[in-house]
């Protein structure tokens, strides 16, 4: 029992931030369209730039507050100066998919050079909060517990902000249907940069997050950016609390896996993707 | 033995019931029209029949065999056509290569590549499109794309055409020449139609029967002159606008 | 003199040319340097794998990123079988459980919308490298495979004979009915469907086809390599290079991925020997970027406006 809850709980912590990191791809696809395939990279960024502040005296879950909006930036403009032009030279929304998607192909080369010059390619770790901590009798650590707590108030932050603020609603209405927002008077430029800049911050803080708990090495991304597929495939493609709640069911089922045999986590996360592909590709609250 | 009938036919997506409980059928060489307002689930119907989507209960029976949740491809070579709301051509094709996809890959029996080919230039010539033969299919004027479809539809032999606001966005003149284009095609070619419209200048000279969908419900069928008498219809149509005007 | 025209460019386009290349190719080995003969070996890897790609993405748009996974398969299927039978008997192994593999994938993701399909070829790579790793070190607690060698010369001629063999078949492919359908696929899958096409099928097989050629093509450089392990044979890079090099000359016809592939290779050379080594992948993604951007029919696109405004400018006074 005591096992079960270890395996359990533990999934849970990591499938946190998951969540966080595919509300952010959801938010790319869902509402920009964009298969942004460097999303990991983002996050390894975020990492990155968390460890650097960190090795220089800054408390990582202070630095959050930088990385959030130096990420928000960087995919804002991004989206601006080449989203934005492939969008409005695409001949139909089919090839900007595909034109949006190789591009980000691009940056996840380019992000992912960048930090290989500046870094290096051996893992990088620091300790922060190392000391363990009980939930239910098993055995933690802090950093795991608040890395975990931070992801789901930053998710549930945006959901809110989603939910009750004007450009919240701008930005589900241009979710459901672009052009339309656009003729209700929504700056549907500004609103998909918006969101885009919003999933690279989310990926930046998740990967800060992450380094708070784990190494991190500049090839880590491509393995986040997929989790982040499965996930939100899972909870449906579009929806973000879809993409909140598949982060935690991932997050869990990929614990359990771990501690059956570590090797094949990966493998599990496509037989999940496989058996969505075939029984219900929508997933859980796709529309 | 109706040529298509469908029965009890019902659609929904998610909360939105599209079609409800629709029964309709046509008989061969018949015209029938399709009619209602925006959004009363007649192109849903379409889409059902020519199975881009499967029903969520109901039977849709063509010859007398189930063809409910067949694929596209299957229903369009058992004898079913259609063309769409939005023209759907195949934009960097020329015209001629687009009847001969139909063509080809249409016909219950697989023609050799030059029997395609000269049914190609046939049907552009009956659509009246001859001189677009080699003219890339996106360079072709609206009405021109309307026909380009048709023949499309035409080339793979069907039995049943179903068109789909064929007359949007045409002049006077191009709605009377496509009016003709249906006759023909009844008359040369024996297909029978199921049309839907908005021009109720075409529906009512050409169709011999018409079907009236609201809200996802048939709620009239009959001869043009019943429908255009019909208070159930009128309300429908005009309802709406006369209560705004009393007040 | 119009007809003579029309005919000389079909014929020099679709024979002449082709064929001065072929011979050209065949006898290279004899006259050229060593260190070109590699080279070319490269060329026509990559002209092979951007042609095979685009037979099934450049015309129905589902962009496959698995090509890495078709690739690495082929060279498994060297190490495994390499020692054991001519090398020929191993392509077609190689080629074959690609083709299994791509129907496999497509009959799950094809059903679906393109994104779903990029999105699952796209972490297969990764896939295969893991379940491969995991195999490899905690079940058979061995570190990858050996590989059979060959001299430079036969590698050299047997992918000269793939990329024959795929160039011809891409070529027929195209002019077929099935070229027809494909490019319909592309431009508007419903009405496709509509139309009698049975989009499903046509799409798996065709990327079940594309998928052959990689495969062999993994099998024949597998030899050039010795020893192969899981990182080396699954490499993300052989995914996008053949997307890239088709994209950048352009996919309207079988030219522009031969240009393409033979100016990334040639690129790849330069830098990787060069200088800017280091920030090869950076240069990459920025083209990817840029030609996505500006060149979006590619290089044999943009010639081919630029001939057309050409042509044009010249008929205008006879009309006027």
């Amino acid at each position: 029992m005591q096992q079960f809850l270890n395996i359990f709980i533990g999934g849970l912590l990591i499938g946190g931030i998951y969540s966080l990191v595919s509300m952010g791809m959801s938010l790319q696809y869902g509402v920009a369209k964009v298969f942004n395939a460097a999303h990991g990279e983002f996050m390894m960024f975020g990492a990155f730039l968390t460890f650097w502040l960190q090795q220089n005296g800054v408390n990582p879950l202070v630095t959050m507050l930088v990385v959030a909006p130096v990420m928000f930036i960087i995919g804002f403009i991004l989206y601006r100066t080449v989203f934005q032009g492939i969008r409005t030279r695409a001949a139909n929304p089919g090839v900007f998919e595909s034109n949006a998607m190789l591009a980000a192909f691009g940056f996840y080369f380019i992000v992912q050079n960048i930090a290989v010059r500046i870094w290096g390619s051996t893992p990088r770790t620091y300790t922060f909060l190392g000391k363990s901590m009980s939930i239910a009798g098993a055995l933690f650590n802090e950093n795991r517990i608040i890395a975990a707590l931070f992801a789901v108030a930053i998710g549930a932050a945006f959901y809110l902000f989603l939910n009750s603020t004007r450009t919240g609603k701008a930005i589900r209405a241009a979710a459901q249907d672009t052009t339309t927002a656009g003729l209700m008077g929504v700056n549907i430029n500004f609103v998909l940069a918006l969101c885009f800049g919003f999933g690279a911050a989310m990926a930046g803080v998740a990967g800060s997050l992450i380094s708070i708990c784990y190494s991190i090495y500049t090839t880590m991304g491509l393995g986040y950016t997929v989790i982040a597929i499965v996930v939100v495939t899972l909870g449906g493609l579009g929806s973000i609390p879809g993409s909140f709640i598949g982060g935690f069911i991932l997050g869990v089922l990929g614990s359990v896996v771990a501690y059956w045999q570590p090797g094949l986590v990966v493998a599990s996360y496509y037989v999940i993707f496989i058996i969505l592909m075939l029984l219900r590709p929508k997933g859980i609250m796709g529309k | 033995m109706h040529l298509l009938q469908g029965e009890k036919v019902t659609m929904s997506f998610g909360g939105l019931t599209a079609v409800s409980e629709v029964d309709f059928y046509v008989d061969e060489k018949e015209i029938l029209g399709l009619i209602g307002p925006n959004g009363a689930g007649k192109t849903t119907l379409f889409n059902l029949i020519s199975a881009s989507l499967k029903p969520k209960s109901g039977k849709i029976t063509y010859e007398g065999k189930n063809i409910t949740g067949m694929n596209p491809y299957q229903i369009c070579r058992l004898g079913i056509a259609r063309t769409f709301q939005t023209v759907k051509t195949f934009g960097s094709m020329t015209a001629i290569d687009n009847v001969r996809v139909g063509a080809l890959f249409g016909q219950p029996e697989k023609p050799s590549s030059a029997q395609a080919t000269k049914d190609a230039i046939e049907l552009l010539e009956f659509v009246g499109l001859s001189k677009n033969t080699y003219s890339p299919a996106r360079d072709l004027t609206l009405a021109n794309q309307k026909r380009l479809e048709v023949a499309r539809a035409l080339a793979t032999k069907p039995k049943l055409l179903l068109l789909d606001e064929l007359m949007a966005g045409l002049n006077q003149t191009e709605v009377a020449e496509a009016m003709d284009d249906i006759r023909q095609m009844r008359a040369e070619k024996g297909i029978t139609i199921i049309m839907i419209e908005h021009v109720m200048k075409a529906i009512m000279n050409v169709c011999g029967r018409i079907i009236v969908l609201n809200y996802g419900k048939k709620i009239a069928e009959g001869t043009p002159q019943e429908i255009i008498n019909s208070p159930t219809v009128i309300e429908v149509y005009l309802g709406e606008q006369s209560n705004a005007g009393s007040k | 003199m119009n007809l003579k025209e029309i005919n000389w460019k079909k014929y020099s386009l679709t024979g002449g040319i082709p064929l001065l290349i072929v011979i050209f190719l065949g006898i290279w080995p004899y006259i050229g340097p060593t260190y070109y003969v590699t080279l070319f070996t490269y060329f026509l890897l990559y002209v092979t794998m951007a042609i095979a790609w685009t037979i099934f993405s450049g015309t129905t748009g589902y962009i496959s990123l698995a090509s890495a996974a078709f690739y690495g398969l082929g060279i498994y299927a060297a190490a495994l079988f390499g020692e054991k039978m001519p090398l020929i008997f191993v392509i077609f192994i190689g080629g074959a459980a690609s083709f299994v593999l791509a129907f496999i994938v497509g009959s799950i993701t094809l059903r679906l919308r393109g994104i779903y399909f990029a999105m699952f070829t796209f972490g297969l790579v990764v896939l295969f490298k893991e379940v491969l790793l995991y195999w490899e070190i905690t079940v058979k607690n061995i570190r990858g495979y050996f590989v059979v060698i060959e001299t430079n010369n036969t590698i050299y001629y047997y992918l000269f004979g793939i990329c024959v063999v795929t160039v011809i078949i891409a070529y027929l492919l195209k002019r077929s009915k099935y070229g027809l359908a494909l490019q319909g696929i592309g431009e508007n899958e419903e009405a496709a469907a509509h139309t009698g096409i049975n989009v499903t099928m046509v799409k798996i097989l065709t990327f079940a086809l594309s998928s052959f050629f990689m495969g062999a093509c993994g099998v024949v450089m597998a030899t050039k390599m010795t020893y192969i392990d899981p990182q080396i044979a699954f490499n993300p890079l052989m995914s996008f290079n053949p997307a890239l090099m088709s994209i950048f000359g352009g996919i309207g016809n079988l030219y522009g991925p031969a240009v393409g592939a033979v100016l990334f290779t040639y690129i790849q050379e330069k830098l990787m020997t060069g200088s800017l080594k280091n920030y090869y992948m950076l240069i990459f993604g920025a083209i990817l970027v840029a030609t996505i951007l500006f060149l979006p029919n590619g290089l044999m696109g943009l010639i081919q406006n630029v001939w057309k405004r050409i042509k044009g400018v010249k008929r205008a006074p006879t009309t006027g």
